[in-house]
């Protein structure tokens, strides 16, 4: 009988990501024993201090280029750096779910299994603590995000997949009010995000099968074998081109890309608005993550291939993003339109074949991501008796009201619309720059001419805020607790800071973009 | 002394100054007002101090400043300035402090903040400064952008009727023009080898069909910016909407960055490309010249009517500039400084009318010479230093750029000669139906009709009108400047100026 030969484990390397699943773990274990009043501090606590220990563990191995447990899991630049950046950003949207004194309890159900609009829900909406669970939620989505774009195999990748989706699906269902919109939201992204993995693993399979076609190789999902079957496999191409197409679609699911994008505003604005926030920040992230890593690393010598596809993709989804955000009434659904939109201007930099195509891309995501986390704070602080105030009509001549609040506002508006000195401006620079060094004029010119478009709808909330007068039933800014303007300082000062000195987050950004094969 | 850093102290100067006043409290107006004038006056007297330190006859460009500030693009805080630039500037420094005065009270009205309108200006100031002393095409491009924040919302949050609709027309139209520029801007950063530097980006061969799109990118924005016809139409909508002083500003300075841009950008980056593109710059030149004067003798209302006026100098400009000769290259320039001092005086007399009868309709006048004979003089002689009357400054520039036409081209030049004609259609024309004949009787029973200029609005009115009379009779100062630095345009080009010349451009003056 065979011995049978574990794979060595470089623990270190993997602590980021174990340290928020054990975390996780904790919180489980938490929500059983520590008394209820206890538990928002300690979870949250527990939460912070695991993003905490995760980032330092991050920083530590800063140097590390290794592939570690029998090739799974690559800890590499781009590992590293998104990792880092899926942490910061966690740690702010951690920030405002964190929020308890916007709003009484908190912007979390008390108990989910209450039926909506019953009169315990009415009680619980009245001001009863949220539930805790979201942060043992947040904490396994966090770590399954680490390992999602750490993971060198199309097999870990589906699994870190499903253990960030699958608590993500369940935090968009916790809103405290307009509860039947909030679980409308959740269902469909279930449903959806079911299907998307189902394209994905199907994808997984044919590459499977794809590389089986290597003379004298044996078949596998990892990246350095798709990487060699797709140069020498004799099997059909079809079957990579299917493969590819169906991986394709679960991966741009999550990255909110055309026309996979449908699910995107119903529930950003159906999921309590800090969870918005963080899908919109982090997810990106992830998804873009292993997006750069899937079409760099397994399938760059196919690139002749997808790249007119995906290009048409991006400008797709530019294209359905800015036209259709022009339309908006309501800010959280605005907000997911620009948000797609913002997925097409990263694909154009994950289309750019360079390395500052990739540095480029990752700059955009922690840029974008300060911003929207910003944009989203903000959203949940203009509120009136019912909860926030999303339509836009409310917003009218809050200038006049809260002038701070509406100052910071527009000035995140600036910075989507792509107005020099902000981070907005910066990051498109960084990933249309390389696109067109790379060839790829056409998409550049789609992203220039579908930025125009967007500018108008952003403008449109500036001068609903500054240009209009109060109307009777203009909402008051909450003022914010320690937690959100923590959170709204650092997504503000972020986008001013990269926008005026982007250099040394572009430095470590160039630094870290090379993959390890 | 040249080795002071003129140009990055005038940029961050205005900015500080709007700092400054925007922390001025509410309650005190009047102090805010005082600090942002005294500031503007302190940059005033900077400039000059350049101005002299300038070497006529010098480098191309001097006051050369560069620290790094990007430095995985190749972006650096280049600043230098050519004798355009240089006029450009001081022409900003004087209307500044100018267009404080006259604002003094035009912020009350609006139930806004008095110290945000004047910081405001500041910070347009700073913007409007950096877009002409930046020689790194990123510096330009962001101060190029930037400049529409503090004058969308100086348009958005105290102009007059319609203000929402037109800042935000103005906003979206710029940022239009911006973003092809910034394709554009990207473009010649590949091409050119990852650097934003102008005098590296000069030497740069490009490919003639890559050349013709850069130089669409670039002159599409100049001209929405400028703004040549058809991409004009912005501008009546925010002239007309804007507070006199932000109006003047717009069309006396930021208009500029337009024609600025196509002679510091488009032609010596693009040579080729500039020339091939001439005829149809030319047609566009003429088409403003004519279709905007004809707008113009229509207009109803006095602000819109000076906003078509200037479109269609700026048609003058535009065929001075793209003439390609020196002659009518220095009267483009020295169109942009004449047109910024009596369109501006022209914009501020008619903020002044405005706020005394509380309308902009030339039908609401009527005779008013006969209330304000001082006020209707003054824009008596602003009307006639627009339609370019010899003895005015705006006359020098006409003829020099008609006569540098004429020389290569003279269908041109006589289609444009037309448009001195309708100039003195719609200025005479306005004139006579606000400020003469018979008195209107409604405009007795308004109160502001029977003051005529007080100290303050003398102040305003007298350095403009002092500069316009001394500019028409003795424009060498400023040619001297001037032209040098079209003649190493026009060599980057490549163009010579035809053989019988027809004199030295101080001759061609007189």
């Amino acid at each position: 009988m065979n011995e049978l030969k574990l794979p060595s484990i470089d623990y270190a390397a993997l602590a980021p990501s174990l340290i928020m699943l054990g975390a996780a773990l904790l919180g489980v274990l938490v929500e059983a024993f520590v008394p209820r009043r206890l538990r928002h501090l300690v979870q949250l606590s527990l939460a912070l201090l695991a993003v905490l220990g995760a980032l330092t563990m991050v920083v530590l191995n800063a140097d590390d280029r290794l592939i570690t447990i029998g090739g799974a899991i690559a800890v590499d630049g781009p590992t590293l750096f998104l990792q880092g950046a899926i942490l910061v950003l966690a740690a702010m949207a951690l920030l405002l779910i964190g929020e308890r004194s916007v709003e009484r309890g908190g912007a979390f159900v008390a108990q989910a299994a209450f039926p909506a609009e019953s009169a315990d829900d009415r009680r619980q909406a009245e001001g009863v603590n949220g539930a805790t669970e979201v942060y043992p939620l947040t904490t396994f989505a966090i770590g399954g995000m680490l390992i999602f774009v750490a993971a060198n195999d199309l097999l870990t990748m589906f699994i870190a997949l499903e253990v960030f989706s699958l608590p993500l699906y369940l935090l968009c269902a916790l809103a405290r009010r307009r509860r039947l919109l909030s679980q409308e939201a959740a269902l469909k992204y279930f449903m959806l995000g079911a299907y998307a993995s189902a394209f994905f693993l199907f994808g997984v399979a044919l590459v499977y099968g794809f590389t089986a076609g290597i003379p004298n190789g044996s078949a596998g999902v990892d990246f350095a074998t798709v990487n060699a079957a797709v140069a020498e496999s004799t099997a059909s191409p079809l079957l990579l081109f299917a493969g590819m197409a169906l991986l394709s679609i679960g991966l741009l699911f999550k990255a909110a890309a055309a026309p996979f994008h449908v699910w995107t505003p119903d529930v950003y604005q159906g999921a309590p608005t800090p969870i918005t926030g963080f899908m919109a920040a982090c997810t990106k992230v992830a998804a873009f993550g292993a997006l750069l890593r899937v079409f760099h690393v397994a399938f760059d010598g196919a690139r002749w291939d997808f790249t007119p596809v995906l290009g048409a993709v991006a400008v797709l989804t530019m294209l359905v993003g800015a036209v259709l955000a022009v339309t908006q009434t309501d800010i959280k659904r605005l907000l997911a339109y620009s948000s797609i939109a913002n997925a097409g201007y990263l694909l154009v930099g994950v289309l750019a074949p360079s390395r500052d195509g990739l540095s480029g891309t990752m700059f955009y995501l922690v840029a974008y991501g300060f911003s929207v986390l910003a944009a989203f704070a903000v959203v949940t602080l203009v509120r009136d008796a019912d909860g926030e105030a999303t339509h836009l009509s409310r917003w009218a001549g809050l200038g006049k009201r809260s002038p701070f609040y509406a100052g910071v506002f527009t000035f995140i508006l600036l910075a989507f619309a792509g107005i020099p000195l902000t981070s907005g401006f910066t990051s498109k620079f960084a990933v249309f720059g390389p696109a067109l060094d790379g060839g790829q004029a056409w998409l550049v010119i789609a992203g220039v001419l579908t930025s125009m478009v967007l500018a108008f709808p952003y403008l449109r909330v500036v001068v609903m805020m500054w240009l209009s007068e109060p109307g009777e039933s203009t909402p008051t800014v909450t003022v914010p607790g320690g937690l959100t303007s923590a959170a709204l300082m650092i997504g503000v000062i972020a986008t001013l800071v990269l926008g005026v000195a982007p250099a040394p987050l572009l430095d470590l950004a160039t630094g870290a973009a090379e993959f390890v094969r | 002394m040249s080795d002071f850093p003129f140009l990055s102290v005038l940029t961050v100067a205005p900015l500080v100054g709007a700092l400054v006043v925007a922390l001025v409290p509410r309650s005190r107006p009047e102090l805010a007002k005082q600090v942002a004038l005294g500031w503007s006056l302190l940059v005033l007297a900077l400039s000059v101090v350049m101005w002299v330190a300038f070497k006529v006859g010098g480098d191309r460009f001097q006051f050369r400043e560069s620290y790094p500030w990007i430095p995985n693009w190749g972006v650096n805080f280049t600043f230098a300035a050519d004798g355009i630039a240089l006029v450009m500037l001081m022409l900003i420094a004087v209307l500044v402090p100018l267009v404080i005065l006259a604002s003094w009270h035009d912020a009350e009205s609006s139930k806004r903040s008095v110290p945000v309108y004047f910081a405001l200006l500041l910070v347009l100031e700073c913007t409007m400064i950096g877009v002409f002393a930046a020689a790194d095409v990123f510096l330009f491009y962001v101060f190029f952008e930037v400049m529409l924040v503090p004058m969308y919302f100086l348009i958005g949050s105290y102009g007059g009727h319609q203000r929402q609709y037109a800042a935000v027309k103005f906003f979206l139209y710029s940022l239009v023009g911006g973003l092809f520029m910034l394709a554009a801007v990207i473009g010649l950063w590949v091409v050119g080898g990852k650097t934003f530097d102008w005098q590296a980006l000069s030497q740069v061969d490009i490919s003639t069909g890559t050349e013709r799109w850069l130089f669409l990118g670039f002159f599409l924005a100049f001209a929405i910016k400028a703004p040549f016809f058809p991409f004009h139409t912005w501008l009546p909508d925010a002239g007309g909407a804007a507070p006199a002083g932000a109006a003047a500003l717009l069309v006396g300075v930021l208009d500029k960055v337009g024609t600025f841009g196509i002679l510091r950008y488009c032609l010596p980056l693009f040579p080729d490309a500039a020339k091939w593109f001439a005829p149809w710059a030319l047609a566009l030149g003429l088409i403003g010249i004519i279709y905007a004067a004809l707008l113009a003798v229509g207009q109803n209302d006095l602000k819109r009517l000076v906003s078509y006026t200037s479109i269609a100098h700026f048609g003058f400009i535009g065929v001075g500039i793209f003439a390609f000769t020196t002659q009518a290259g220095t009267g483009a320039v020295l169109y942009m400084v004449n047109h910024g001092l009596a369109t501006g005086l022209l914009f501020l007399v008619v903020g002044m009318f405005v706020a005394r009868r509380g309308s902009a309709l030339v039908s609401d006048f009527g005779g008013a010479g006969k209330l304000v004979p001082l006020l209707a003089g003054v824009l008596f002689f602003a009307g006639l230093a627009s339609l370019a009357l010899p003895g005015t400054a705006p006359f020098v520039s006409e003829f020099l750029v008609l006569i540098g036409t004429f020389t290569v081209n003279k269908p041109v030049a006589v289609i444009a000669t037309l448009g001195i004609i309708l100039a003195a259609a719609y200025v005479l024309w306005m004139v006579q139906r606000t400020t003469q004949g018979t008195l209107n009787p409604a405009l007795t029973e308004v109160d502001g009709m029977r003051r005529d200029l007080n100290l303050r609005e003398k102040v305003v009115v007298a350095p403009l009108i002092a500069l316009i009379v001394l500019l028409g009779f003795y424009p060498k100062p400023v040619t001297d400047v001037i032209n040098p630095a079209i003649q190493a345009t026009m060599q980057d080009v490549g163009s010579t100026d035809p053989a019988p010349s027809v004199g030295t451009v101080q001759e061609a003056a007189k």
